[in-house]
This record gives structure tokens, C-alpha cells and sequence, in this order.
């Protein structure tokens, strides 16, 4: 391997940082929480990766496979309980979430 | 060499991007930066030798999963100058555990080595005659089978559980009801009216129809 682990493991490092620090910032936006979260999970799979590519072992690029599908239906569900929520009460504040408790 | 270079150059994108996704105040903005960032992130996989992973990155996320994002942040009306006031006020706590997250994962990465007699322990090591998409095949369709068909149920019942939180039903659109259809006798829709010479013809009380038809 030409890049050494450690650069690999630096960068997913400050992305997955900035993805807690996005999700920090935005406390009321629940699209660019829900894009942050993708943020951690990119940062996971590079770390998946770079570890596959630095030990030449396949099972890292197995589980970035699969972290991929949970990461790809995370986000469809979560929109789609972003449009419904949106549908009813005509904004997507994240503070108000706990006024569907009943 | 050139290698390196892209690789500094292509990470970073990626975290600028990535701050560009966190701090835009436009949401559309942000999707398009995180568009950004994955394909950013795919070449870095190239990078690593994990070509498949890449292009699925590309067209999976970059093709659907970003796309989904950017349709929904337009099909939705909301306000997003309203969403962004807190913006300052939590920016300092975030700020600071954001540092203290990267000093510690700093130090973990830069104190931890892998053992020298590690390479044994490969699972399954990285066969070095096949390209990656047949080595990866060779994994997922043999050994990683049963996970492979339960991330595929996975799929499927995110794509279930979307559908029908998503769908409503709309009352006035026309819908064909057969069974009313069928259930129709002449006696619910037709009257005969004897027409006098001369005069004309009042129209008849309409029944009322079912509310299903």
C-alpha cells in the first residue's frame, strides 16, 4: 500500500467528527442530522476499507457491503417518517417530536 | 507518489465537503455537498484497492440515496430560516466535543499498532490472481451467503415499511370498483319514461349512487 493506514484512519477520524459536530449544530434540522449520520457511517466504511486494503483481508469490504444496505435503508425509512411527520404537523423542528407522546 | 497526492487531495474534498454539508444554512446546498463528499469518498476507496465498494458507493449513493435526500428537502415546503436560529448557541458544545472525540481518537490511532504475528489471523485473505469484484463475489455468494439473503430482506422490508408509511389514501381520485360494476342492475340505472306528445320530459329522480362507485 502506497498511503499509509494512518492517513486513512486520520481522515475518517475528522469525518466522522464533523458528522457529531453536525449533528450538534443542527439541533432542529432533521435532514441535515439524518445527512450527518451518513457523514459517520462514510467515515465507518473508510475505516472498514482502509483496514481491508492495509491487512489484505476481504471481510472489511464484506462489511462495508453490508453497513452499506442498513445505512441505504436507515435513510429511506427515516424520509419517509420525515414526510409523514411533516404531513401532519407542517414542520420538521425535531423539538417538537416529543409533543407526539399523547 | 501520485498516488499520495490524490489521496491528500481527494480526502480533502471530502472533509471540506463534509463541513459544508454541516454548516450550510441551505439544505439543497448541503445535499449537493454530500453528493460531493461520496464521490470524493469512492475514490478513496479506489485508492484502497476496494474498486467494487467504490462504484457501488457511486451508483447507490450518489444515484439513489442523495437523490432521495434532494427530493424530499424539495418535495417538503419547510421554512429553513426558522430551523437554523440555534445555530451559535449550540455551536460551542458542539464544538467541544467534537475536539475532544478527535483528541481521543488521535491518540488511540497514533499509540496502536498491529501485532507482527497478526497476518496469520486472516479470515480470508485477499486472493491476489482475481480482480476485487470476483473475490468479493467469491465471499458474499459462499461464506457470507445467509447475510447476504438477510441484507436483502433488510431491503425489503425498508422498501415495505416506506411504502406504506408514505402512501395515503386518496379519497377523490377515481378508482374502478368492479364489484359494484358487476353488483349493477338495469332496475339502479335506468327508468323508462313515457314521453307525451307534445310536451316535454321531465328527468327523472336521480338514485343516488353508492359511495364506492
Amino acid at each position: 500500500m502506497p498511503i499509509p493506514l494512518s492517513h486513512y484512519l486520520v481522515v475518517s477520524a475528522l469525518l466522522l467528527v464533523i458528522g457529531i459536530f453536525g449533528i450538534f449544530m443542527n439541533r432542529k434540522n432533521v435532514i441535515i442530522i439524518m445527512m450527518s449520520i451518513e457523514l459517520i457511517l462514510l467515515a465507518a466504511n473508510l475505516n472498514f476499507v482502509a483496514f481491508s486494503g492495509a491487512l489484505h483481508d476481504m471481510v472489511g469490504q464484506v462489511f462495508t457491503m453490508f453497513v452499506l444496505t442498513v445505512a441505504a435503508a436507515e435513510s429511506a425509512i427515516g424520509l419517509a417518517i420525515l414526510v409523514i411527520y411533516f404531513r401532519n404537523r407542517g414542520s420538521i423542528e425535531v423539538e417538537d417530536v416529543t409533543l407526539m407522546k399523547g | 507518489m501520485i498516488a499520495n497526492l490524490a489521496f491528500y487531495l481527494f480526502s480533502f474534498i471530502l472533509l471540506a465537503s463534509a463541513v459544508m454539508v454541516v454548516t450550510s444554512r441551505n439544505p439543497v446546498h448541503a445535499v449537493l455537498f454530500l453528493i460531493l463528499g461520496f464521490v470524493n469518498a469512492a475514490v478513496l476507496f479506489l485508492l484502497a484497492g476496494a474498486e467494487f465498494l467504490a462504484f457501488i458507493l457511486a451508483i447507490v449513493y450518489v444515484g439513489a440515496v442523495a437523490v432521495l435526500f434532494l427530493f424530499v428537502v424539495m418535495m417538503l415546503d419547510v421554512d429553513f430560516s426558522a430551523l437554523n436560529e440555534g445555530f451559535q448557541r449550540y455551536a460551542p458544545v458542539g464544538a467541544l466535543v467534537a475536539l475532544i472525540m478527535f483528541a481521543e481518537l488521535t491518540f488511540i490511532a497514533g499509540t496502536w499498532v498491529i501485532a507482527p504475528a497478526g497476518g496469520a489471523d486472516r479470515l480470508f485473505p485477499t486472493p491476489d490472481n482475481v480482480t476485487n469484484t470476483v473475490a468479493l463475489g467469491q465471499l458474499l455468494y459462499t461464506s457470507y451467503l445467509p447475510l447476504f439473503q438477510l441484507s436483502g430482506v433488510i431491503l425489503l422490508v425498508a422498501m415495505i415499511g416506506a411504502i406504506v408509511l408514505t402512501h395515503r389514501d386518496r379519497k377523490r381520485s377515481l378508482h374502478q370498483n368492479i364489484t359494484a360494476q358487476h353488483a349493477r342492475t338495469p332496475a339502479q340505472t335506468l327508468a323508462m319514461v313515457r314521453a307525451p306528445l307534445g310536451e316535454g320530459v321531465a328527468l327523472p329522480e336521480k338514485q343516488p349512487e353508492e359511495e364506492t362507485l
